[in-house]
């Protein structure tokens, strides 16, 4: 058992579902929240704030690799963190990564939501948290489809990782950066074992979300 | 309703669980002293460095933390005060590396020879020919379509050698690189060798990353010619300048490269692949310079790697002597 715990593969694997997995819960906390009050009041400038959400949802891995790079270098910004390289910088990437996807997604889930739910929930006394609440309630199965599509850009990206982390081994190496690594080393058969990892993660958890939405709905 | 909400609490509390499971792993040991090497991909793809990591960790309690990049990547981290040293190959740089101020204790800790490989079918004819009469034929044989060239294109070590290469048969790369014969991958070594061996082309490689693809059978490029003072490769370790950044580990690099140029690492550095590959990848260089071993060899590393006649000049050394002894 101990053995196992001490695989390369194995940690490999634990460390980008826990680095996905932080990231995307790191960014549901201030996506949700947003998406949610953007989805329900209208505002002027909602049309364009959602344009923008939805242009950066493209927003290429590498640039955003470089940019993050720029900023925990040394002789960066946020140099003083030391967070180059580091699993930690690799989190905040990922979370600003998904940030556009949770938040446009549950946009669209928020406003699906029959409006006259809020007028309802207000006419029986509800305060605009409860209201809130209520709406969430409703767009449940989008939220989740939301926190979930976010997840899977986040573990089946290469160029944050690559940029702020390194690969470096036994410390930021996760399955994205390991397998282009091996692949350049020649290692094609090792690679070719993470990558079906990789392809597992991501697809269990995409047929585990069907399954949820329908229980959902 | 509320089953849906259980739900969504037991998948956060979940999530929440592989999280923190997943800290306890690799925030592991505990805060051990960390030092960070950025290397030229050569010395990593070989995965001699992992077999120096874990001698090197065993005996002192250093975490080495390797980036694999190109020489150029290698040097832009550590002038940006992200890598406590780096290790590297092309010497043009490195003096420039240490004039700007950036590095000092450089030391030459092995060699090697690159190599031009092409098709088994040598369409140029380069078989045995000298480096430059080589390049010589591929241009010719490429203008007349008989032939491909294929480039690093990335501003490593093996391109810059590439490029001195190409001054030095008389030819100014950056005309070729605009002829339809000669392809830029852009990308490390083991994608070039790919790439190359694709297209049935020519290219320029360092021995331990051709012998392991080509040992591997994952490409089928012969080595056509491999000797010649223009092919020598030289691997230098450079420890970043702390007065230029406070938070460097340079202590810790001195120790690192202490550990690299001592009886152990040379040795590792001498055997690392024979059993695999029937030859050495990489040639230890510590004792060959002190003793002056093979005078020809010791006359081509000096003309090549050494400044004004110096490993590292005395300015550079930063109160190292002991290093250079």
């Amino acid at each position: 058992m101990w053995e196992f715990l001490q695989n390369p593969i194995f940690q490999i694997t634990i460390r980008s579902l826990h680095i996905s997995g932080t990231a995307t819960l790191l960014s549901s906390l201030w996506s949700l929240p947003l998406g949610i009050l953007i989805g329900m009041k209208s505002f002027p400038g909602k049309q364009f704030a959602k344009g923008i959400f939805n242009a950066l949802l493209g927003i290429p891995t590498v640039a955003l690799g470089l940019i993050l790079y720029l900023l925990f270098s040394r002789t960066g910004a946020l140099g003083f963190l030391h967070f180059f390289p580091s699993p930690q910088a690799i989190i905040i990437g990922q979370a600003i990564l998904v940030t556009p996807i949770i938040i446009s997604l549950t946009i669209s889930a928020v406003e699906s939501v029959d409006p006259e739910i809020t007028d309802l929930a207000k006419t029986l006394g509800a305060s605009g948290v409860e209201a809130s609440l209520a709406v969430l309630r409703e767009s449940m199965g989008g939220v989740v489809l939301a926190i979930i599509a976010s997840f899977n850009r986040a573990i089946a990206e290469l160029g944050v990782a690559l940029a702020v982390g390194g690969n470096i081994r036994g410390f930021t190496q996760v399955l994205t950066t390991t397998i282009a690594l091996e692949v350049n080393r020649g290692q094609i058969e090792y690679g070719i074992h993470l990558m079906i990892i990789l392809l597992a993660i991501v697809f269990t958890i995409t047929i585990l979300t069907n399954f949820l939405q329908r229980r959902i709905k | 309703m509320r089953k849906s909400i259980i739900i969504w609490i037991i998948a956060l509390i979940l999530v929440a669980v592989v999280s923190v499971a997943g800290t306890a792993y690799y925030v592991g040991d505990g805060p051990k002293e960390k030092l960070v090497v950025s290397t030229t991909t050569s010395l990593y793809d070989t995965e001699l460095l992992d077999t120096i990591e874990d001698e090197f960790e065993a005996k002192y309690s250093i975490d080495v933390y390797f980036i694999s990049v190109g020489t150029g990547l290698a040097i832009e981290h550590a002038e940006r005060g992200d890598a406590d040293m780096i290790l590297v190959h092309a010497p043009s740089k490195e003096l420039s590396f240490l004039e700007d101020g950036y590095g000092v204790c450089r030391k030459i800790i092995a060699y090697n020879f690159f190599a031009i490989v092409g098709p088994e079918a040598d369409p140029a004819n380069i078989e045995d020919l000298s480096p430059t009469h080589a390049l010589a034929n591929i241009v010719e044989t490429g203008i007349n379509e008989g032939a491909k060239w294929v480039s690093r294109g990335d501003d490593s070590g093996t391109h810059i050698k590439e490029k001195s290469l190409w001054a030095a048969a008389g030819f100014n790369w950056t005309i070729l690189r605009n002829e339809g014969w000669y392809v830029e991958a852009g990308a490390g070594m083991g994608k070039t060798l790919q790439v190359a061996d694709n297209l049935d082309a020519y290219t320029l490689t360092d021995m331990g990353t051709y012998l392991k693809y080509y040992n591997d059978g994952i490409i089928s490029l012969e080595a056509l010619v491999t000797e010649g003072e223009e092919l020598l490769n030289v691997y230098s370790a450079i420890a970043g300048n702390q007065t230029g950044h406070s938070g460097i580990n340079f202590n810790g690099a001195i120790t690192f490269m202490k550990f690299l140029i001592s009886e152990k690492g040379q040795e590792i550095i001498a055997t690392f692949g024979k059993d695999v590959y029937g030859q050495s990848l990489f040639y230890p260089a510590v004792n060959l310079l002190k003793h002056d071993k093979n005078p020809t060899l010791v006359q081509w590393i000096k003309n090549y790697a050494f400044f004004n006649g110096y490993e590292c000049p005395p300015e550079y050394q930063d109160n190292h002597p002991e290093l250079y002894t």
